[in-house]
């Protein structure tokens, strides 16, 4: 009996199916975190940042690109992976995935590229548009850059893909990003150093995950960071690594997904 | 080689809020047969598929597929195994051909040597000229026949259909009908839910009820038909009586005083009756055929299991 499943070609056809959705609906996705950002760079970056004057050093508007690009990576890529997932739940095409010979680390795997392919598009759009109003920027360390933009994409879409397990409703896949995700991001030093802040406030924000997300990243376009790059590298690959084993264990249950 | 296309022994499910969906049902199919699987809402029809399929996971027991066990070989199970499910399950955004071709990708079949299949599929099933057409504007029966082009697409050996003809006209079913003749003639073992059951009758060569999640009747449609043989005819008397005649070879009923029920087998004459009746002088003022055939014989299995 001949049974030779071919998984690459089943996790290609997921994939590929995550990306065509996203870039269907291209107005919901792919527009707005260009428009926003654009308003972000015209307000707080030529507008308001000349008086703000410099941070770390920089040129304010330079300071605010790399957190605005990681601000928008993480949101687009959870929200691509939940909105995906739940849908697909809620849809129940999600036995299209469960009757087919799929092991579940490939249904994991192309719902989170999907999610790292859509994270990783806006960053360059983000990243291009504040070209526009900041020609001269160029990349401190290109690799260091890279990697994170990936990991970071990587990690947001696993939680995503959580949330959307959770979800039992389309308020369930909205506030999680809405009531944590967005705030932590906003004061997890996107728009300033914690430099700038009270003592007690520093040390608060020492507990926000957020910030060696943003830090590093800004590290590697800008050189400067607020905390250690080795052990914010070490905490995301962990978190990467427990937020899949955690996947696929509930995968593997049914959770949210078999009755 | 498996003896059966599918085999269930002792399947339980209890669903998370405790409601028992099958309290451990035997069902074996053979290869090649078409079998219909019947029973009234909520008996249990679906959660069995779903256990099959591996969509709904089950409380107890086993079940394989041509042999293949769902907790050993899940794999092989799957490969040979298609399900149209009750509900529509495809993303109603997507494009027709879009969805049968992921379909197949997900069975690992890449596109190059899906498409020709596709093709093939989706123009035996008319729905071709629609390929291009986003699937939330199909109609309805379009949408059925969209589902079992999903489900035939990796050419499985087993195909389970739940409810396919549900809410599809006349014409349209009978398509269904002599396309799922033409493939189980062609060799693939299909098992169907109905709730009509002429359709059951029209195609299957074997049958289950279900009720209340336990299997009460499995048969050949052959002997169900058979125990239909017998005909029932119902008298309006003339005069009262106060209780059943007894003629040899004909039993009769009394409904009420002036209603005589007769179950008469269909290779006796009527005749026969009529005559023995005036014998006893009893007068006919008319008779009228007991409606019955399989729902009758449906609906007292089922009565059957309510105690
Ligand atoms: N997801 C679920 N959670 C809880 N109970 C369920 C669930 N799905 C089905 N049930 C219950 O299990 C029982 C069997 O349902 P099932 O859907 O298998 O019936 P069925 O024979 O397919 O009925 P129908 O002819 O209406 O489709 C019913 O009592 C139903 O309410
Ligand atoms: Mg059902």
């Amino acid at each position: 009996m001949k049974t030779n499943f071919n998984v690459t070609v089943s996790l290609w056809t997921l994939t590929v199916k995550e990306v065509r959705r996203f870039l269907r609906i291209w107005v919901q996705t792919l527009v707005p975190p260009a428009v926003t950002m654009s308003l972000y760079f015209v307000i707080f970056g030529s507008l308001i940042g000349p008086r703000i004057g410099s941070m770390d050093g920089f040129d304010y508007i330079q300071y605010m690109i790399p957190g605005l690009i990681m601000l928008s990576v993480i949101t687009n890529s959870y929200n691509n992976v939940v909105s995906s997932f739940y849908s697909v739940k809620f849809q129940k095409s999600i036995e299209e995935l469960l009757i087919s010979p799929m092991p579940n680390w490939t249904i994991l795997l192309g719902f989170v590229l999907g999610g790292v392919c859509r994270g990783v598009l806006i960053g360059i759009i983000v990243f291009g548009v504040s070209l526009l109003f900041y020609p001269d920027f160029t990349v401190a360390n290109p690799l260091l850059t890279v990697t994170v933009l990936f990991l970071t994409s990587i990690l947001f879409s696993l939680m995503g893909f959580i949330n959307a397990v959770f979800a039992d409703s389309f308020d369930d896949i909205s506030i999680i990003p809405t009531f944590i995700l967005t705030p932590l991001i906003y004061l997890g030093g996107v728009f300033y150093s914690i430099n700038i802040l009270p003592d007690v406030w520093r040390s608060v924000s020492m507990a926000n995950p957020m910030l060696y997300v943003v830090n590093t990243f800004r590290e590697g376009m800008l050189g400067v960071s607020d905390v250690s790059i080795s052990f914010s590298l070490g905490m995301i690959i962990t978190f990467i690594l427990v937020l899949s084993v955690s996947c696929l264990y509930l995968l593997k249950k049914g959770t949210g997904i078999r009755q | 080689m498996a003896e059966y296309a599918l085999e269930i022994n002792n399947l339980q499910k209890v669903y998370d809020n405790n409601v028992v969906a099958l309290k451990g049902i035997n069902l074996k199919v053979q290869k090649g047969d078409f079998y219909a699987l019947l029973g009234p809402n909520g008996a249990g029809k679906s959660s069995t598929i779903g256990i099959i399929g591996s969509l709904v996971t089950k409380s107890a027991g086993k079940v394989s597929v041509f042999g293949n066990d769902i907790d050993t070989d899940l794999n092989k199970a799957k490969s040979m195994l298609g399900v149209v499910s009750q509900e529509i399950n495809f993303s109603q955004f997507e494009k027709v051909l879009d969805i049968v071709v992921t379909q197949a990708g997900f069975y690992g079949i890449p596109k190059s040597i899906a498409m020709p299949k596709v093709e093939n599929i989706l123009k035996r099933l008319s729905l071709w000229d629609k390929r291009n057409d986003q699937a939330r504007t199909l109609s309805g029966g379009y949408k059925r026949r969209l589902m079992i082009a999903k489900a035939l697409i990796h050419e499985p050996q087993l195909l389970i259909l739940d409810e396919p003809t549900a809410g599809v006209d006349i014409e349209l079913r009978r398509e269904m009908w002599s396309f799922l003749k033409e493939i189980n003639k062609n060799g693939t073992t299909i098992i169907l839910t109905t709730h009509y059951l002429e359709e059951a009758e029209q195609l299957c060569r074997n049958i289950g009820i279900i009720d209340k999640g336990t299997i009460v009747a499995n048969t050949s449609m052959k002997d169900l038909l058979g125990t239909l043989n017998v005909q029932g005819f119902v008298f309006d008397l003339d005069q009262p009586l106060e209780e059943a005649p007894v003629i040899e070879g004909f039993p009769l009923k009394l409904e009420d005083p002036l209603t005589l029920v007769a179950a008469v087998n269909k290779d006796r004459s009527i005749n026969a009756l009529f005559s023995e009746l005036t014998k006893l002088n009893i007068k006919i003022k008319s008779m009228r055929n007991e409606a019955n055939r399989l729902e009758e014989l449906f609906i007292e299995m089922v009565n059957a299991n309510e105690n």
